[in-house]
């Protein structure tokens, strides 16, 4: 074991002294684990470690590979940056229940069986609820209960899927899964769905992350949907039902992106779009496809911090999140403003930015792979994230009407760790091939040709042109967007409404017919019951006592002490028995 | 230095060159749309040069309008205090 050292239990071991620890000594001690993790990944071995046992099952702590490398890479690079963004708290518990976070993906993504892997599952669940509930406010505990309650029940149907699994093919390992679609893996794809925030089990994502705090949802931004297409790109490649629900989901995510007035909602919802991107390339599972998908995850990661980096920033500043209630913010956040910029323009895929090289690789393998639609599709999912995170979201946050805000740059570890994700975005997308060689399959793809580079000019600069032309249609409005999650939040009531309602009307009425009717039936029946005691078996009881009492006074006189008559008496009962021996002897 | 970067897209003395540098570009990009090396092409229209800022533009117009339909005629768009 000495050439692996699990990243994620330094993570989830290392969260255990923070509350201890106080000022400068916490700041370097939770600036040292997420560099150790680094450390410990970049010099890790392929292979497989910790095997045991476990209820008769063969279980795998870790499995190491070119994938699992690839994502736990961008995990901890994402820790180290989540942490210097959070580095001003005053608090332990949010370090605490993001190492146990950063710690528990990690764990997902080197297990290397299923009960491992749901083990760390729960872990990330519960750690990152503690996120959402650390915001304290009312909506905030609120959607932490719905982001909880909604993550329990895809556990659940993922565990039965892994049981039932189990049981078919007798191992638990975690692989590739090749036996089709049967019950048990749609419990297990259905849950590794609900966490990719596939629509319909979407909504949980885009109600919690803006209910969130600051810096917590920077960290689940990034970890949650990721290790869901971790885990899809692990056991379902090339499924080709992920293709569909991958385009449908990019253009979801744009489509609600245009209504939402909440900065981070509209980032969340961006993060659906940008998944689909990745579930999409699953789906056609082909080595550029997959490539493609696991190589935007890790830009995503970054970028997609960075844009919640700097709407957290604006947040943290202002007090203020609605778009109708921001602008005006770039004479007083330039260096927010800039940085931000970075990070939009890394998700829309421009030239030399990340997402340049990573999410054409999905889009090349679609037509490679004969999909002129989902082409089509992706194309324009790029260009409404332009729209949104590159044009609408700064306009109206920074540009747009001046509300006169007394704003500043944020502290200084906001702005470093910003500054460091946006070094990040430029160099994968100025140095794509350092990316490509951490990638599972040999990469033969050149995205700098100039038909592409020209193509997303084309595709993102006129998205531009329709956004100042159409300005007007796009400001915000102060509404929110029915999503799947109205069912449940609407159902949820409905249900209250019952048990309030018919359901107390019901037991009243029981209880009315019980105090009205059946009480002083019963009352009676017991006077009834009292009054035959008393008169009927007391009675007879003391009518018995009395006669026995009486029988016992007349034997008593016989008893008079005189020989005579005890003699007497005697001699009529041998007469009387000899009688009755000659009587009955006959 | 991004300070003066941030106030040129942000300052009102400066929409004039501001619109004039956008057109530019535009311009720009679809003359060299014209000009690459087109080696292989899968589909009709990645032969035809032009067609990804005319799409650009058509996406995101769609996007805009029909978004914006699904939000106050379908009744997506909802009060803030819907759900109180």
């Amino acid at each position: 074991m000495t050439d692996f050292v699990h990243p994620g239990l330094l993570f989830i071991l290392g969260a255990l002294p923070i509350p201890i620890l106080k000022g400068s000594v916490r700041k370097a001690y939770v600036l040292l684990i997420p560099t150790l993790a680094i450390l410990a990944v970049l010099t890790m071995h392929p292979g497989s470690y910790g095997a045991a046992q476990f209820i008769g099952q063969q279980i795998m702590i870790a499995k190491v590979d070119k994938l699992s490398v690839l994502f736990a890479t961008v995990f901890s690079i994402m820790a180290l940056i989540g942490t210097v963004y959070a580095l001003h708290l005053t608090h332990a518990a949010q370090h605490v229940a993001a190492f146990v976070y950063v710690g528990s993906a990690l764990g997902v993504v080197f297990a290397g069986d299923y009960l491992t892997l749901f083990l760390f599952w729960e872990g990330m669940t519960f750690a990152s609820a503690y996120l959402v509930f650390a915001q304290r406010s009312e909506q905030a505990l609120r959607a932490g209960f719905r982001y909880l309650m909604v993550h329990i029940t895809g556990s659940v149907a993922l565990l039965g899927g892994i049981i039932l699994h189990g049981f078919a093919t007798g191992s638990v390992l975690f692989g590739p899964i090749e036996d089709g679609l049967g019950f048990a893996t749609c419990l297990i794809l259905a849950g590794f769905l609900l966490n990719a925030a596939v629509p319909p089990l979407n909504a949980w994502l885009t109600d919690a992350y803006p209910e969130a705090t600051v810096t917590g949802a920077v960290f689940m931004s990034a970890l949650t949907t990721k290790t869901a297409v971790y885990v899809l790109a692990r056991a379902f490649p090339g499924t080709d039902l992920l293709v569909w629900l991958g385009t449908v989901m990019a253009l979801y995510g744009v489509v609600y992106a245009v209504l939402e007035n909440d900065c981070r909602r509209l980032l969340a919802y961006h993060i659906v779009s940008q998944v689909g991107y990745m579930v999409v390339g699953i789906g056609i599972g082909t080595e550029m496809a997959v490539n493609g998908a696991v190589s935007h995850a890790f830009a995503h990661i970054l970028y997609k911090a960075l844009l919640f980096m700097g709407a957290g920033a604006v947040i943290h500043v202002t007090g203020r999140r609605k778009l109708t209630e921001l602008g005006g913010l770039y004479k007083t956040m330039p260096v927010t403003l800039a940085l931000y910029m970075v990070g939009a323009l890394a998700i829309s895929a421009f030239p030399f930015f990340s997402g340049f090289v990573t999410k054409s690789m999905v889009v090349a393998a679609a037509g490679q792979d004969h999909r002129a639609l989902v082409v089509l599709a992706l194309t324009m999912a790029s260009s409404g994230t332009f729209l949104h995170t590159g044009l609408k979201l700064p306009y109206y946050m920074f540009f747009g009407t001046d509300q006169g805000l007394q704003a500043r740059e944020p502290p200084r570890n906001m702005l470093v760790a910003m500054g460091m994700a946006a070094v990040l975005c430029i160099a994968i997308g100025v140095f794509p091939q350092t990316l490509y060689a951490l990638l599972p399959h040999p990469v033969d793809f050149d995205p700098y040709t100039g038909v592409h580079i020209t193509e997303s000019l084309g595709v993102l600069m006129f998205t531009a042109l329709g956004f100042v032309i159409f300005l007007r249609a796009l400001d915000p409005e102060n509404t929110i967007s029915i999503d799947t999650d109205w069912f449940y939040r609407m159902g949820a009531r409905r249900f209250m409404w019952l048990a309030e309602k018919p359901l107390a009307r019901y037991e009243k009425a029981v209880s009315d017919v019980s105090e009205t009717a059946a009480l002083p039936f019963l009352h009676g029946m017991a006077r009834a019951g009292l009054r035959i005691d008393l008169r009927g078996v007391d009675a007879f009881v003391n009518a018995v006592a009395r006669a026995i009492l009486r029988g016992g006074g007349a034997l008593r006189r016989l008893q008079s002490g005189v020989v005579t008559h005890y003699a007497l008496a005697m001699i009529a009962g041998v007469i009387a028995a000899i009688a009755v021996f000659a009587v009955a002897w006959r | 230095m991004i300070k003066r970067v941030v106030d040129f897209f942000g300052d009102e003395r400066h929409a004039k060159k501001r619109r004039r540098l956008f057109y530019l570009v535009l311009v720009l990009i679809v003359i060299a749309d014209f000009l690459v090396f087109r080696e292989h092409a899968e589909y009709l229209w990645e032969r035809l040069p032009g067609w990804s800022a005319l799409y650009g533009f058509g996406s995101c117009v769609l996007l805009i309008f029909v978004s914006k339909f699904l939000g106050h005629q379908c009744g997506l768009m909802r009060r803030e205090d819907y759900y109180d």
